[in-house]
């Protein structure tokens, strides 16, 4: 008993904090999107859905697809390092795949504005190679350059955690599918895989609400509509000091994001029964 | 091991060779294109390359009437004491929730991907109000309090990983040959666990200049930092001085990066989460 105190103790520091900093203003906001003047009601909901629907839907799908995206860039990545036979390919891939890692979003947000644009690095580089008229070159400063930053941002985070997940597995087992002609795609699949499926989806959640949150990228890349619920959210503190909206969209995309950390959770438990 | 013959290792290469290029290419294009602009004069459509290159914005950057180097060591202040007030909340949790028998266990791991897992752009701005009344909006405190919120989750579950990392055989071993129990923390649990603890020190140095929104709505305009600094630029469409910014935020981001695997072992790493 005394051993559950003090570890108690010890854990209420750190959780008093996110008690005091986050749970208690995400509360606020929470209560907030339900407070219209008359007191409690939905009109900020109502104007929400009247003017950021379409908003609410690309930014569902821009999130959905760039943690798929994530979650296949990442066991690819992950998959050679573990199963890769030829060790120089794998040691280049291994310096390779994390420069994006650290690289702070608003920095990825300034790095794909001029990468990305019309006369960017990547057209002309394309250009110069035959592979495109260069008359043709598009921006792709639209939802392709934000799912591009957050997969070239993301994809790095994940590959890691996933990667040291697959090196602590056991070789002996998939030694022996090698030994009895699996192709490595295969033991990938059905082997590697489902063993580190937890970090994978702990990654990928993780990705998933970052990426819910982001204000710089949306806004460095794509700030006209259609656009995400972030950079609505910001515009409409800063352009009408409107807080009953700006909470409102706040606790839409809250709810999108707790079915994300639902699905994690399902999982967990039916892990433990 | 399958041995393969020459011929067959040679055309296997065209695959690799394309596929790591490619590669390559998507992730240092982006970057390369950034140093061009930090080291460009004059660049306009449709020109491929810049017309002059030159260091005259890199002067203006670090000249006196210049807020560069306000920002920078404001930055790298708020991010020193974030991961000083992490390590000292998440070393004695991050020990607890690896070692001793904790009721919710799950749960308070859990509640440590709050600020991570729920969209943090309303609450800054709430918190931005809360702090407003308090008086520590516009203040480093202020920043340096958000700023260890958000980052907690890295300190704390890696911290935990890199706990339960430690063979509980040698803190026994400890404890059998008369050590008390700070003295087999301090000189066995700790030391073993310190790689593990770097690396979230480095995540949370790193989430916190990384961090834009939260010091957006807290700390601007009092508190200057590089993030806003890039942010004003580029939207003011001067892509030189948001692309130094930019690469002096990169430099301590590659520099951990690269050693980021020294102190982030395997045993801790497929740890993280559980």
């Amino acid at each position: 008993m005394t051993t559950r105190l003090t570890g108690l103790l010890l854990v209420l520091p750190a959780l008093a904090m996110v008690l005091l900093f986050f749970i208690l203003p995400l509360s606020a906001s929470v209560i907030g999107a339900f407070e219209v003047e008359t007191g409690f009601g939905l009109a900020n909901f109502v104007k929400a859905f009247d003017f950021y629907s379409q908003d609410m839907l690309f930014t569902l799908v821009i999130v959905c697809l760039s943690t798929v995206l994530i979650g296949l860039l990442a066991i690819a990545i992950g998959g050679y390092l573990t199963l890769g036979e030829n060790p120089r390919a794998v040691a280049i891939l291994r310096n390779l795949y994390r420069w994006p890692m650290f690289i702070p979003f608003i920095v990825v947000g300034q790095v794909m504005r001029t990468f990305l644009a019309k006369n960017g690095l990547m057209n002309s580089t394309l250009a110069a190679s035959g592979l495109i008229d260069p008359a043709q070159a598009v921006s792709l400063l639209d939802w392709r350059g934000i799912v591009i930053a957050f997969v070239w941002k993301q994809t790095p985070f994940v590959a890691l955690l996933v990667a040291g997940s697959m090196a602590s597995l056991d070789r002996g087992t998939i030694e022996a599918a090698r030994n009895l002609g699996a192709s490595r795609l295969r033991i990938l699949v059905e082997i590697v895989v489902p063993q580190v499926a937890r970090t994978i989806m702990v990654g990928l959640i993780l990705s998933f609400v970052t990426m819910m949150s982001v204000l710089s990228v949306p806004l460095m890349i794509n700030a006209q509509s259609p656009t995400m619920l972030t950079a609505d959210i910001a515009f409409r503190i800063n352009a009408y000091g409107d807080y009953g909206t700006a909470n409102a969209l706040g606790t839409i995309s809250l709810v999108m994001s707790a079915a994300a950390a639902l699905i994690y959770l399902r999982m967990t438990l039916r892990e433990r029964s | 091991m399958m041995r393969m013959s020459p011929l067959s290792l040679d055309l296997w290469w065209l695959p690799r060779a394309a596929s790591l290029g490619l590669l390559a290419f998507v992730i240092f294009g982006p970057l390369g294109n950034l140093l061009l602009w930090a080291f460009t004069e004059k660049w306009y459509y449709p020109h491929t390359l810049p017309l002059e290159y030159g260091l005259s914005f890199w002067s203006k950057v670090f000249s006196a009437r210049g807020n560069a180097l306000e920002s920078l060591s404001n930055s790298v202040l708020v991010a020193c004491l974030t991961v000083l007030l992490s390590l000292a909340l998440a070393v004695p949790a991050g020990y607890a929730l690896a070692r001793l028998k904790l009721p919710w266990r799950g749960a308070i791991l859990l509640a440590f991907l709050i600020p991570q897992a729920f969209p943090n752009l309303t609450v800054y701005v709430n918190i931005a109000r809360l702090f407003y009344q308090i008086g520590l909006n516009g203040t480093i405190l202020g920043v340096v309090i958000v700023h260890t919120t958000h980052g907690l989750v890295f300190a704390v579950w890696i911290a935990t990983a890199a706990f339960s990392a430690v063979d509980h055989e040698l803190e026994q071993a400890a404890r059998s040959i008369g050590a008390g129990p700070l003295r087999t923390f301090f000189d066995v649990t700790l030391p073993l666990a310190l790689p593990g603890l770097m690396a979230s020190a480095i995540f949370v140095f790193l989430e916190s200049l990384d961090e834009f929104t939260g010091s957006y709505f807290v700390g601007a305009p009092d508190v200057n930092m590089l993030p806003l600094l890039l942010y004003t630029a580029g939207s003011g469409g001067n892509y030189q001085i948001a692309s130094i910014t930019a690469v002096l935020l990169l430099i301590p981001s590659i520099g951990f990066m690269l050693f980021v695997e020294r102190f982030l072992k395997a045993d801790v790493l497929s740890r993280v989460g559980h």
